[in-house]
C-alpha cells in the first residue's frame, strides 16, 4: 500500500474541548495546523458534559483561586502536581471570561453576571462549607462550551480532517516526535503527517469498562497510540466512577442534581450521605460519594427489586428550577430511566466516566518522561492535553467541574506552548526511512489475518473483566486474577480477525483498531491497580485500606514494553502559594 | 466555466412580504366579492353588468387582479427557478409569464371598463 | 426484533438494497441504537455513525420507519416492525447509513456561525439579563444531526442554495443574542429569493427535531426582523 505524505507546522489529534481550544490559539497564530478527528468537531465527548466549568469568578459571593487549588489538591487526596493545580485553578477565571467573550451562552444572574452552581468538593475557607464555583448553561455547559470553540475555530479558519483517525506516532531514532499516521474513514487511506509539533487531546478510554458514561468513540486511541511508541502511562489505575449514572443505562446524571439541591436515597428513604460526609454531605468528592452509594447497596439497602441502585431526589427542586436549570436531566430521565424526575427519583449507580491518569506532561502540557533529564525529561515535539493527558491536577480524583476548565486551560497554554515551541525550531526534521511501516504491517495483518479472534467477543471479555475485577471496590485476589486474565485478553486482541474488507468507512476494522488501543489502557490499569498497594482517592483496596503516604505518594508509571511499571515523585511545591500537605481527607 | 453557487440577490423579502399583502388584499376582495354576492344575487348579465358598475367596484376589482397577478408571478417564478436550471431558458421562461400577466391584467382593465 | 437495512458497499454493490436482520434482544437493549450494536456483531460490515448515546452528540440520525430520528433516543417499542432504516433523505450515500454531511455543514458555515462583536473585549464578562439570555433558549441547544434538514423539501431541492433549518436555525441564535452586533449583516446575509425565503412552513423540521427544537419559530422571527426593518 503506497502512504502519502502531508506536512504541517503542528497536527491537533483531537476536536473535543482541548483540541479545539489548542487548535484556536494555533490558528489565530496563523499557523499551518491540521486537526484531526474520528467525528466531527461538534460530536466529540465533551458535548456531554452537563454541570458546568468551574473557576473561582466570585460571582455568587466570595470565593479565591487558592479555595479553589485547595479544593483540587484535597480532591486529588494529595497526588495531584501542585505546580500544575495552582496553574489551574489561577488560570480558570481567565479562561472563562474567554469562552464568554467567545459567545458561550451561559446562565445569569439578575446582574447580568455569569450564574455559577455548588458542586462535590468545592467549598469556601479551605472546606468550610459549599461554594458555588461552577459555571454552567443549565445543564448542557458540554455542549454549549465544545460547539462555542468550534464556531470559533470557524472564524479562525482552522483546517479540519474529519473522520480520520490517528495510528501510530512518528518518531526518529532520538525520540522525537514528528507527526502521526492516520486514516482517513471514508476511504481507508494512510497518510503520514508529518509536523514539528504534535498535540494529543484523544480524550478518555471509558470505553475498556462495560458500564460507562463514556462515549462509543472514547477508546483511549491516544493512549494505546502513545504506549506503542515506548512512552509510559501516569497513574492509571485512577478511574473515577460518577456517583450518578441512570441504573442499567449508564448515561449520566449531571452533580449539578446535587449542586440545585437534590440528594441521594437509599430504600428506606434515609439521606444516607449525611453519615458518610457531615459537612459536605451529598457534595463530597466523587469518590467519597460513589463509594459510600457502593457501600450502602453491598450492605443491603439498595433500592429496587435487585436492590442494586440508590435513587437521586430532585422533585422538591419543583418544575420551575428543574425546567430552567436541569432540563436536560429530565429529558434523559424519561428516555432513559422511565421516570420523571418532577414526581419521582431517578435510579442511579456508580458508573465509570473519568479516567484521571493518562500521558504524563507537565504543565505547558509537554510529555515529560523518565530520561537523561531526569523523571520529567520532555519528549521533544509531543505535547498532551484534556483527559489523554496526566499534568497531573486531578491526582487520585477529579472534581466536577475541573475537567471541562482542565479542557481550556491546558490546551490555551499547550497551544502557546506550541507556538513557542515553534518560533524556536523552524525546519523539520527528516523523517526515518521506514516511517509508517509499522503502521501498515499492522493495518495489513488486521486486513488479511483468518480464523483469528472475534472483536466483539474480545471486547465484551476486556469489559467484563474490568468491570468485576477493577471496580469501585478492589480486593487482592480479584486484583491478581484481574491481572491474569487482561493480559489473556490482550494476547487474544493480538489476534483479531474482522470480515469486512471494504476500504469504504470500513467500521469493523475501525473498531478493531480502538479495541487494540484499548486493551493497551486496561492493561495499564489493572496492573497499575494491583500493584498500588494503598487506597487513594478513586483506588479502594480491601487488603490496604488507608492511604499510605511514606511508600505511595508517587505516580505510576506502566510502560507497555514488558508490562511494567515505574514510579515517580509528586510534586508538592506550587508555583507561588504555600504547598498543601497531606492531611486526613474528610467532607 | 467556474460552476458557482451565486445567491444574495436581495428581493427575497420584498417578494415573500408581497405575497403577503397581495394575499390579505385577495382574502379582502373576496370577502367583500362573496357579501356582494349574497346581497345582490345577480341572476342574469344586467344584474352581473350592475355589480360592477360603482367605481369602488371596478377599482376593488382591478386591485384584484392587479394582486392575483403579482402573487402569481412570486409564485410561477419560484417554480421555474426549482425547476427550470439553463439561465437561458429561465429568463424566456420569465419573460413569457410576465408578458401573459401584463396580458391578463390588461384584459381585466378593458373588461371592466369597456361597458 | 426484525430490521430492514438499507445497505450499500461501493466496493461492492451496484446499488443500494435491503437487508432483513432477526436480532435478539436483551432486556438491558432498550434503544434502536442498542439493537444496531447487535446487528453490527452478526454482520460487521454494517456501518453507521455513532457515539455518545443520549441524544446529544448528533452522530446516529437516520431515517426510521419512514422519519427521521435518532437511533439512540428512539425506544425499540415504540417502533412498528419490521424496522425499517434507512439513511437521511436527500444527501448523497457513501456507504450504508453513512451519508456525506459537507452540503449540511457548508449551509452551518454559511451563516457565520459565532458571535460577531468588535468592540474590545472587556476585563470580566460581558453582561447578559437573564431574559435576554432565555432569548437564547430553544436555539443553542442544536445538535447538529441533520435530522430537520435532511426532512425539509425544500432543502431537498436546493441543498446549495437554501440554507435549510439547522442553519437558519442557528442565524437566528446570534441573532437573538444580545452580544451579538452584526444583526444587520446576517439579514443582509439572508435577503435572498433561496437561502432563507424557500422555508414554505412545511414544518417537518419541527415534526423530527429530536431535541424539540422549533427552527420554523426562529425563521419566522427573522422574517419579522427583516419587516421591522423596512416599516
Amino acid at each position: 500500500m503506497a502512504i502519502s505524505r502531508r506536512q504541517y507546522d503542528a497536527v491537533v489529534v483531537g476536536a473535543g474541548g482541548a483540541g479545539l481550544r489548542a487548535a484556536l490559539q494555533l490558528a489565530e497564530a496563523g499557523l499551518k495546523v491540521a486537526v484531526l478527528s474520528k467525528v466531527f468537531p461538534t460530536r466529540s465527548h465533551t458535548v456531554a458534559a452537563q454541570g458546568g466549568i468551574g473557576a473561582a469568578l466570585g460571582n455568587m459571593g466570595e470565593d479565591s483561586w487558592l479555595w479553589h487549588m485547595y479544593d483540587t489538591v484535597k480532591g486529588s487526596d494529595y497526588l495531584g502536581d501542585q505546580d500544575a493545580i495552582e496553574f489551574l485553578c489561577r488560570e480558570a477565571p481567565q479562561a472563562i471570561i474567554e469562552l464568554e467573550h467567545f459567545g458561550m451562552p451561559f446562565d445569569r444572574n439578575d446582574d447580568g453576571t455569569i450564574y455559577q452552581r455548588p458542586f462535590g468538593g468545592h467549598s469556601s475557607n479551605f472546606g468550610e462549607k459549599p461554594v458555588q464555583r461552577s459555571c454552567c448553561a443549565a445543564d448542557r455547559s458540554g455542549h454549549a462550551m465544545l460547539h462555542t470553540l468550534y464556531q470559533r475555530n470557524v472564524r479562525a479558519n482552522t483546517q479540519f480532517y474529519v473522520e480520520w483517525m490517528a495510528l501510530d506516532l512518528v518518531r526518529d531514532a532520538h525520540g522525537n516526535v514528528l507527526g502521526v499516521t492516520a486514516m482517513e474513514m471514508e476511504t481507508g487511506e494512510i497518510s503520514i503527517l508529518q509536523a514539528r509539533a504534535t498535540l494529543f487531546a484523544t480524550g478518555g478510554a471509558g470505553r475498556i469498562y462495560a458500564s460507562t458514561t463514556n462515549a462509543f468513540i472514547n477508546t483511549g486511541d491516544g493512549l494505546g497510540i502513545a504506549a506503542r511508541a515506548g512512552l509510559p502511562l501516569e497513574d492509571m489505575e485512577f478511574w473515577q466512577f460518577h456517583p450518578t449514572g441512570v441504573a442499567g443505562a449508564g448515561v449520566l446524571i449531571t452533580e449539578g442534581v446535587r449542586g440545585e439541591g437534590g440528594y441521594l436515597l437509599n430504600k428506606d428513604g434515609e439521606r444516607f450521605m449525611e453519615r458518610y460526609a457531615p459537612n459536605m454531605k451529598d457534595l463530597a468528592s466523587r469518590d467519597v460519594v460513589a463509594r459510600a452509594m457502593a457501600t450502602e447497596i453491598k450492605e443491603g439497602r439498595g433500592a429496587g427489586k435487585e436492590a442494586d441502585h440508590v435513587l437521586l431526589k430532585l422533585d422538591h427542586l419543583g418544575l420551575e428550577t428543574i425546567e430552567k436549570r436541569l432540563p436536560g436531566i429530565r429529558e434523559i430521565a424519561r428516555k432513559f430511566a422511565n421516570v420523571d424526575p418532577v414526581r419521582d427519583p431517578i435510579p442511579v449507580v456508580p458508573t465509570v466516566h473519568y479516567q484521571m491518569g493518562g500521558i504524563p506532561t507537565n504543565y505547558y502540557g509537554e510529555v515529560v518522561v523518565p530520561g537523561a533529564d531526569g523523571p520529567n525529561t520532555i519528549v521533544s515535539g509531543f505535547y498532551a492535553a484534556g483527559e489523554v493527558a496526566c499534568a497531573s491536577v486531578h491526582g487520585a480524583n477529579r472534581l466536577g467541574t475541573n475537567s471541562l476548565t482542565d479542557l481550556v486551560v491546558f490546551g490555551k497554554a499547550t497551544g502557546n506552548r506550541v507556538i513557542e515551541f515553534l518560533k524556536k525550531n523552524p525546519g523539520q526534521r527528516a523523517l526515518p526511512a521506514d516511517a509508517g511501516d509499522d503502521t501498515l504491517a499492522r493495518i495489513n495483518r488486521l486486513d488479511t489475518r483468518k480464523g483469528g479472534e472475534d472483536p466483539a467477543q474480545v471486547a465484551r471479555d476486556m469489559r467484563r473483566t474490568m468491570q468485576f475485577h477493577c471496580g469501585v471496590f478492589r480486593f487482592p485476589d480479584t486484583l491478581t486474577e484481574g491481572v491474569a486474565k487482561i493480559r489473556e485478553v490482550y494476547e487474544r486482541a493480538q489476534n483479531l480477525e474482522i470480515k469486512d474488507k471494504s476500504r469504504v468507512f470500513n467500521t469493523a476494522r475501525i473498531e478493531a483498531l480502538e479495541l487494540l488501543n484499548l486493551i493497551e489502557v486496561a492493561r495499564a490499569t489493572m496492573v497499575s491497580a494491583e500493584a498500588r498497594k494503598e487506597s487513594r482517592g478513586a483506588h479502594d483496596r480491601a487488603d490496604f485500606h488507608e492511604r499510605n503516604d511514606v511508600e505511595w505518594l508517587k505516580h505510576s508509571l506502566w510502560y507497555r514494553e514488558g508490562d511494567r511499571l515505574d514510579y515517580k515523585g509528586v510534586t508538592l511545591k506550587p508555583l507561588t502559594a504555600e504547598s498543601f500537605e497531606p492531611k486526613a481527607r474528610v467532607y | 466555466m467556474v460552476n458557482r453557487v451565486i445567491t444574495g440577490a436581495h428581493y427575497g423579502f420584498g417578494s415573500w412580504l408581497a405575497q403577503r399583502v397581495t394575499a390579505c388584499a385577495m382574502a379582502i376582495y373576496s370577502v367583500l366579492f362573496v357579501i356582494m354576492l349574497i346581497a345582490i344575487r345577480p341572476g342574469d348579465y344586467e344584474a352581473w353588468h350592475g355589480m360592477f358598475v360603482p367605481v369602488w367596484m371596478r377599482l376593488a376589482t382591478i386591485l384584484f387582479w392587479l394582486s392575483l397577478c403579482y402573487h402569481a408571478w412570486v409564485g410561477v417564478r419560484d417554480i421555474i427557478m426549482d425547476y427550470i436550471k439553463p439561465t437561458a431558458a429561465r429568463l424566456v421562461a420569465h419573460g413569457l409569464v410576465i408578458f401573459a400577466l401584463i396580458g391578463l391584467a390588461a384584459w381585466s382593465v378593458q373588461i371592466l371598463w369597456r361597458a | 426484533m426484525k430490521i430492514r437495512i438499507q445497505r450499500y458497499d461501493p466496493d461492492h454493490d451496484a446499488k443500494p438494497y435491503m437487508k432483513e436482520y432477526d436480532v435478539q434482544l436483551e432486556p438491558s437493549d432498550r434503544m434502536l441504537l442498542d439493537a444496531l450494536v447487535r446487528v453490527k456483531e452478526m454482520d460487521d460490515s454494517f456501518s453507521f455513525r455513532r457515539s455518545c448515546r443520549e441524544g446529544v452528540c448528533g452522530s446516529d440520525a437516520m431515517n426510521i420507519n419512514g422519519k427521521n430520528g435518532l437511533a439512540c433516543v428512539t425506544k425499540v417499542a415504540d417502533l412498528k416492525e419490521p424496522v425499517e432504516l434507512r439513511p437521511l433523505p436527500g444527501l448523497p450515500v457513501i456507504r450504508d447509513l453513512y451519508v456525506d454531511m459537507s452540503q449540511f455543514f457548508k449551509q452551518y458555515h454559511s451563516i457565520k456561525p459565532y458571535l460577531i462583536n468588535n468592540d474590545p473585549a472587556p476585563q470580566l464578562e460581558r453582561l447578559q439579563s437573564p431574559e435576554d439570555r432565555a432569548e437564547l433558549d430553544g436555539l443553542y441547544e442544536c445538535i447538529l444531526c441533520a435530522c430537520c434538514s435532511t426532512s425539509c423539501p425544500s432543502f431537498w431541492w436546493n441543498p446549495d442554495k437554501f440554507v435549510g433549518p439547522a442553519g437558519l436555525l442557528q442565524a437566528y441564535r446570534f441573532i437573538a443574542d444580545t452580544r451579538d452586533q452584526a444583526t444587520e449583516a446576517r439579514l443582509d446575509d439572508l435577503e435572498d429569493p433561496y437561502r432563507l425565503f424557500r422555508c414554505h412552513t412545511i414544518m417537518n423540521c419541527v415534526d423530527v427535531c429530536p431535541k424539540s427544537l422549533n427552527p420554523t419559530k426562529a425563521i419566522g422571527k427573522i422574517k419579522d426582523l427583516m419587516l421591522k426593518r423596512v416599516v
